[in-house]
């Protein structure tokens, strides 16, 4: 029997495969790559639950958190490519510019 | 919630995909096993019987953001990245295993919370169409649906002044 | 009762106005401090009369509570008993005398002001000591003597023998005064008696001594202690040995202050408190032994200083070291009213010859006796008062000098055979040495190359009544006068009387013979005890010996502790705390990357210690 568990330890695995994408990668647009699989795997969740629940309210929310996600791709590629241009580095240890 | 065979194989493709983006050397290779996870992603939801979340996943996302992202990588032009920092960095070995201790909480979290179950009684499983799922949207959650359309707008105007060379 | 804070506060209120508002004007300001001693002295004798026609109290006390919390009761108040009406009378009456002497000494100095400021801050002082009613208050006054004192021999300041014996002065009393404070604060914290609190009060003390003693609480070592530690701020404001060497060099001060302070009042502030203290020392019988044999060491060995100086004032200097360690030795043998007598007559005296001595330095411009000489005509009336206060000093009958040095001298006959002997050779010296000055600088013919004529009328006119105080402070009753409060009555001893006079005499003729008349081989004697004089003329070279000390022992212990105040409380502690601030913080800086991924990490890792720490 496939469980409400089973769908969130999916979940579960999904987002910290995210998330070391995110700390680990050193290009800035394979940062935000991986940070589409975060968005993910918070989908997958909201969808399971809204399942198990016999609400809608959860695929609703995963309709609202694509649109966002849209709208931050779009803006997120936008700075990086203008970083690329300015700086002309892609590595995300390069870009230290809140150092102290 | 779904046959089982179904589910993990689903689940199988989603992973793998997953692993591949975060490990794939060329970005292009990166972007293209997300598409891969985001039809398996669609499959699971279709499986919870969310068909409209399951279109529109395929349209949007896989559809048209993951199209930016390539448009962008094949404009950056950029070289094939070392995997995972080959030559070393304590970040990598740090958030690797930081990322495990973090899997291996949250699935005890998930086993405790399952273990206590909502109060509330679920309900009958109510079919996720686009008629229900629309009715729902124009109705109750209007408000939310225009300020999105008011954030996709902000996010167009944005990403046109961003990417001016001059203003 | 209210006069006696007008004796106290008059002469401060002169120095505080002088200070703040007659800088500018010299007679103003002479005449605020004149005006303001004149004031005390009549205070002083209305006050006299006023005890003297009580039957019975003659002790009165009036306190202001100056601190009042639980466990710490401090009083500023004012004792009136014969014994401060007598100083208070000394005090204003001698300071009033000088005062209008100093108005021709100090005539075209132009810190005249400054100098009349400073005199009546002393005199407040002064008289603050004497009129005290607890240790506290006497403790102030007598710092803020130790002060004025500084000030004055200080005066000329430009002059830096002036400005390093002014020092000398204060720091040699700092190291007396530390030993008193100690002692004051040793009783303070022994003075409770049946949870009544503590106190520093005379009079409280004086009847809680006993009984404290009595209860075995006070043990006569423990006084023996007290009394000992109160005893050496004694030594240090009355130069005793070995603190007596801040007194010759004080005479770089101008003459009056060297009359007032250095010979009539302050340096008598010592056996004042002697006199006042009394009861604990009646306990510890080593003590007052100790403080006999201190007493009657001083007076020998400043005579025997005295008798090669050639400085007219450090003879007269010497000549109050020794008759202070005769007041001390009195007081060491119980006697009070004696040691008080003698401070009296000897306030008369000495005040007269410092006073004349000035006049003679003023004629001069020199304090070298052996350019001085022949001034019976030339400065009649310092001649003859001068004879009068070296007669009387050397304690010849009738003057006052002879019954006040017999009271003491009979005392010791009577308990230390030794001590008799002692002080009546040294009386034999002072004659001597008086006689030589007085020979040297008075008789004969003028060494001066220049005409000498007599001081001015506001110099010589205050020597007359301190002549005749010097002539009948014998017959006023003064010793009857203290001892109605305490005291040892001694019935006159024609022994003890006739061998002192016998030894005066024939010191001054001596002396005479020698100095005046040419006689006697002068130079073979000298010569004969080259090795003594060379002793003598180096003071016994307790100033090197000092010296020494203070360059080896006390200066390396100084360069000690500025190294351990150096390295280990600022640069350990205090730099030390500072530098590890700021090692921590540059170590702690090292999380600041500026990664943003490393930044995700962390808050991973603290995600995961959120999830395990609520869902265990």
């Amino acid at each position: 029997m496939i469980t409400l568990t089973h769908y969130l330890l999916l979940s579960g695995i999904l987002f910290t495969i995210g998330l070391v994408g995110v700390i680990t990668r050193r290009n800035v647009i394979m940062i935000l790559l991986s940070l589409e699989i975060l968005l993910n795997s918070a989908n997958l969740a909201f969808v399971a639950f809204s399942r198990a629940l016999g609400n809608l309210t959860g695929q609703l929310m995963v309709f609202f958190v694509m649109i966002v996600a849209a709208a931050e791709v779009t803006v997120g590629l936008a700075i990086a490519v203008v970083l690329v241009r300015q700086a002309g580095k892609t590595n995300a240890d390069e870009l230290r510019g809140l150092k102290w | 919630m779904g046959h089982p065979i179904l589910f993990y194989g689903l689940a199988a493709l989603l992973i793998a995909g997953a692993l591949g983006v975060i490990l794939a050397r060329h970005p292009v290779y990166a972007v293209l096993n997300l598409v891969a996870t985001l039809f398996a992603l669609s499959g699971l939801f279709a499986l919870l019987g969310a068909i409209f979340v399951a279109v529109i996943q395929v349209l949007v996302y896989a559809g048209a953001i993951l199209v930016l992202f390539l448009f962008v990588v094949m404009l950056l032009d950029m070289a094939p990245e070392d995997l995972l920092r080959l030559r070393g960095g304590t970040l990598k070995w740090a958030g690797t295993l930081v990322g495990l201790v973090f899997l291996w909480q949250l699935t005890r979290a998930v086993r405790v919370f399952v273990l206590s179950p909502p109060t509330a009684p679920p309900g009958p499983p109510v079919a996720g169409t686009t008629a229900a799922v629309g009715r729902l949207l124009f109705t109750t959650y209007a408000l939310p649906f225009e300020v999105a359309s008011g954030l996709l707008l902000v996010g167009i105007i944005g990403a046109v002044v961003l990417a001016k060379k001059k203003l | 009762m209210v006069i006696a804070w007008v004796i106290l506060f008059a002469p401060a209120a002169a120095a505080l106005t002088i200070a703040l508002l007659t800088r500018r004007s010299k007679p103003l300001s002479a005449g605020l401090g004149i005006g303001a001693l004149g004031v005390g002295f009549l205070c002083a004798w209305k006050l006299l009369f006023f005890l003297l026609h009580r039957e019975t109290g003659w002790v009165l006390q009036r306190g202001v509570s100056w601190i009042d919390l639980p466990g710490l009761n401090l009083e500023f108040g004012i004792l009136l008993d014969p014994l401060s009406i007598l100083m208070s009378l000394v005090v204003t009456g001698v300071g009033l005398i000088i005062f209008i002497y100093s108005v021709g000494y100090m005539a075209e100095d132009p810190g005249f002001t400054r100098y009349f400021c400073f005199l009546c801050l002393f005199a407040s002082s002064m008289l603050g000591i004497v009129l005290a009613n607890n240790f506290v208050t006497l403790f102030i006054f007598w710092e803020l003597v130790g002060a004025s004192s500084y000030l004055l021999i200080g005066y000329w300041y430009e002059d830096p023998k002036a400005a390093e014996a002014g020092k000398k002065a204060f720091l040699v009393n700092r190291i007396a005064d530390f030993g008193f404070l100690l002692g004051i604060l040793m009783l303070w914290s022994l003075s409770d008696l049946g949870g009544e609190g503590r106190t520093l009060n005379f009079l409280e003390l004086a009847k809680r001594v006993p009984l404290l003693s009595a209860q075995g609480v006070v043990t006569p070592q423990l006084l023996g202690l007290i009394g000992g530690l109160l005893f050496c701020g004694v030594v240090g404001k009355s130069a005793q040995f070995p603190l007596h060497v801040w007194l010759p060099d004080a005479m770089e001060g101008p003459t009056p202050v060297s009359a007032l302070i250095h010979a009539a009042t302050m340096v008598a502030a010592g056996v004042y408190l002697l006199a006042r203290v009394f009861f604990l020392f009646s306990a510890a019988p080593q003590l007052l032994q100790a403080v006999a044999v201190i007493g009657g060491f001083t007076a020998c060995f400043a005579a025997s200083l005295a008798l090669v100086e050639n400085d007219i004032k450090r003879v007269l200097a010497y000549s109050t070291l020794s008759q202070l360690g005769y007041m001390v030795m009195a007081l060491g043998l119980g006697g009070i009213a004696a040691g008080m007598y003698h401070l009296t007559t000897h306030a008369f005296f000495k005040a007269l010859l410092f006073l004349g001595a000035g006049c003679a330095i003023h004629a001069h411009h020199t304090n070298d006796i052996w350019q001085m000489g022949g001034l019976r005509r030339s400065m009649p009336v310092t001649f003859w008062t001068f004879l009068i206060a070296t007669l009387a000093l050397c304690g010849i009958w009738p003057l006052a000098g002879f019954f006040s040095k017999d009271e003491i001298l009979t005392l010791a006959f009577t308990q230390n055979r030794l001590l008799w002997m002692v002080g009546t050779v040294t009386a034999g010296m002072t004659a001597f040495y008086m006689g030589r000055v007085f020979s040297v600088a008075f008789l004969g013919r003028s060494r001066f190359p220049h005409h000498v004529h007599e001081a001015p009328a506001f110099m010589t006119f205050p020597l007359i009544p301190l002549a005749l105080l010097c002539a009948i402070a014998g017959f006023i009753g003064i010793p009857e006068f203290l001892r109605h409060q305490r005291g040892v009555h001694l019935e006159f001893n024609p022994t003890v009387a006739l061998t002192s006079s016998l030894f005066a005499i024939g010191g001054l003729g001596l002396a005479l013979s020698v100095y005046a008349l040419g006689l006697g081989p002068a130079k073979s004697f000298s010569s004969a005890f080259g090795w003594l004089k060379v002793l003598l003329i180096r003071k016994f070279f307790v100033d090197e010996i000092y010296a020494w000390i203070n360059r080896n022992v006390q200066q390396r212990i100084a360069i000690l502790l500025s190294l351990f105040e150096r390295y280990v409380i600022i640069g350990l502690l205090i730099n030390g705390i500072a530098k590890v601030t700021g090692l921590t913080g540059s170590l702690l800086r090292r999380a600041q990357t500026g990664k943003v991924q490393g930044y995700a990490l962390t808050f991973l890792l603290g995600l995961a210690i959120l999830i395990y720490a609520s869902w265990r």
